[in-house]
């Protein structure tokens, strides 16, 4: 079982939690123009690495904020989580 | 090579089984290859297999990181099925039920084949179209499938919930009589055995740390073994590929995630065929040892750990008790995890790459296991002869390009979800 802290409400059981996927993937730029190839990478291409893994939680059955989180995808330790508009403490 | 029949058999009981010979050797890398298959796992072993049977390339290695079978083959469920509604699903699949129903002869080795059926349950008359609009497809690609009422369900699975009150009522089910189950080592085996005595050298301890790429070609590979030269690399070590892909600046469509699943003890003969929950993902078959081996969703985070966690292992097992209800009684005997190659779109990739001599088998999802035969044969030919065959050629890496996707399951580039 995770433990994720929730920087909103602390730690809780990984239960409450709902997964968001990579959260280095950036949507292109609205309005913009765009190739083809940009917009496949943003849906269908990723890092994938082994090792630190910067992501997304939903805390969906607690407070219901988004929020990101650090964590080993070969340890699954949790290194820091915070709010979307933060950085983490690292 | 030793043939293994009734009578080597009686004959090697007079010597208590010490004369056997070894199933195959434990060469020492040499210093190049025609072919190198990176990956000693079914796929990788059932390509070295066809690239020496099919195409007549025998000078070729098989590097394993660890110990062949220990990967993946050995961690599945073992299921076997074609019941794909598109296809070029159903068109490759269907192609590796042909070779799973005669391998056991083909490899003198015993696969322990056994097309029990498959049935997929519905718990809607919507759940009930969607499956006899599917069955139709597979009978028009020339594949078996059964479209079956509660009553005949009942009689096959009478201890399912059967209740008028149950959260999730049987209405029938889709049944491939043809699917079934197959003995996961000893496909890894067999085809080790022969590969090797076709003179394929099986390379174990053996972990690939670099390539050697020149002018888009590729010239050799570096590996904890020294260094060996080739001109063509064939990838088969799904779960791993982003890690092998990066050495070669390749950005793959592929997310590492973890999928569990567990035995409960031995109990007697109950469940004689494999059967999915279709109003959740649990699916279970009862071993020849009498385990029942159930499995189910991925943890839902990516992971290259190779063991998950409990939540997701209950949320399964809730299921099953759903269809189930006696199988709460029953003692979990083990659990375990292996590592997906999720494809952004739920399809394999099999097909060249951008340098040279570099073939990609990779992205099999949930799916690897049944695929085995096939993805060796059409991986062997893509390899041997430079070009993909016609049942791999949707396989593509372009697709995530040009958008011609493999949606089967149609739930986006999401793997954690569905």
């Amino acid at each position: 079982m995770l433990e994720i802290k929730c920087p909103y409400c602390g730690k809780r059981s990984q239960n409450e939690f709902s997964y968001g996927g990579d959260a280095t993937v950036k949507r292109p730029t609205l309005g913009e123009e765009i190739s083809t190839e940009d917009w496949d990478n943003f849906v269908y291409f990723r890092d994938n690495p082994r090792g630190k893994h910067t992501e997304l939680w939903h805390h969906v059955s607690g407070c219901r904020q988004w929020f990101k989180a650090s964590r080993d995808t070969a340890t699954h330790e949790i290194f820091d989580t915070c709010k979307m508009n933060e950085a983490f403490n690292e | 090579m030793q043939k293994y029949s009734v009578f080597s058999l009686v004959k090697n009981a007079f010597t208590n089984h010490q004369d056997w010979e070894v199933a195959w050797k434990d060469p020492e890398p040499k210093k190049e290859y025609d072919v190198i298959i990176i990956g000693g796992g079914g796929h990788g072993l059932a390509t070295a297999y066809y690239l020496a049977k099919e195409h007549g390339i025998t000078n070729v290695a098989i590097l394993e990181k660890g110990w062949i079978g220990g990967g993946n083959v050995g961690r599945n469920t073992t299921i076997l099925r074609s019941n794909y509604m598109f296809d070029s699903n159903a068109h490759f699949y269907e192609f590796g039920m042909k070779l799973w129903e005669t391998l056991s002869q083909e490899l003198n080795y015993n696969v322990m084949y056994s097309p029990r059926g498959i049935i997929n349950l519905a718990h809607s008359d919507a759940q009930m179209n969607a499956y006899a609009r599917r069955g139709n497809s597979m009978r028009l690609n020339g594949i078996d499938a059964i479209l079956l009422g509660r009553d005949e369900i009942k009689q096959m699975i009478p201890f399912a919930d059967f209740s008028e009150t149950c959260r999730f009522p049987i209405h029938g089910g889709l049944m491939q009589p043809r699917g079934g189950t197959a003995r996961h080592d000893a496909v890894a085996w067999g085809y080790a055995r022969q590969a090797d005595s076709m003179g394929v050298d099986i390379i174990q301890n053996c972990e690939v740390t670099g390539f050697d790429v020149n002018n888009g070609k590729i010239e050799g590979v570096q590996t904890s073994r020294g260094s060996i030269k080739t001109k063509k690399v064939g990838l088969c070590v799904a779960g791993s590929t982003t890690l092998l892909a990066d050495m070669l600046n390749m950005r793959l469509p592929i997310e590492a995630h973890v999928l569990q699943a567990c035995v409960s003890e031995p109990v007697k003969p109950l469940l004689h065929q494999v059967v999915t929950f279709g109003a959740g993902h649990f699916y279970c078959s009862q071993s020849d040892k009498g385990e029942m081996v159930m499995g189910g969703d991925l943890d839902g985070y990516n992971s290259y750990a190779q063991r998950g966690n409990m939540p997701m292992i209950q949320h399964v097992l809730t299921g099953g008790l759903a269809v189930f209800p006696n199988f709460s009684r029953l003692k979990m005997l083990r659990t375990w995890g292996g590592i997906m190659d999720m494809s952004m779109d739920g399809s394999p990739i099999i097909d060249k790459t951008h340098i040279d001599g570099v073939y990609l088998n990779c992205g099999w999802c949930y799916g690897g296991f049944k695929a085995t035969p096939c993805s060796g044969w059409v991986f062997a030919h893509t390899i041997a002869q430079d070009k993909v065959h016609e049942l791999n050629s949707d396989f593509n890496l372009e697709r995530f390009h040009t958008g011609k996707i493999i949606d089967e399951k149609g739930v986006g580039p999401k793997p954690w979800i569905g």
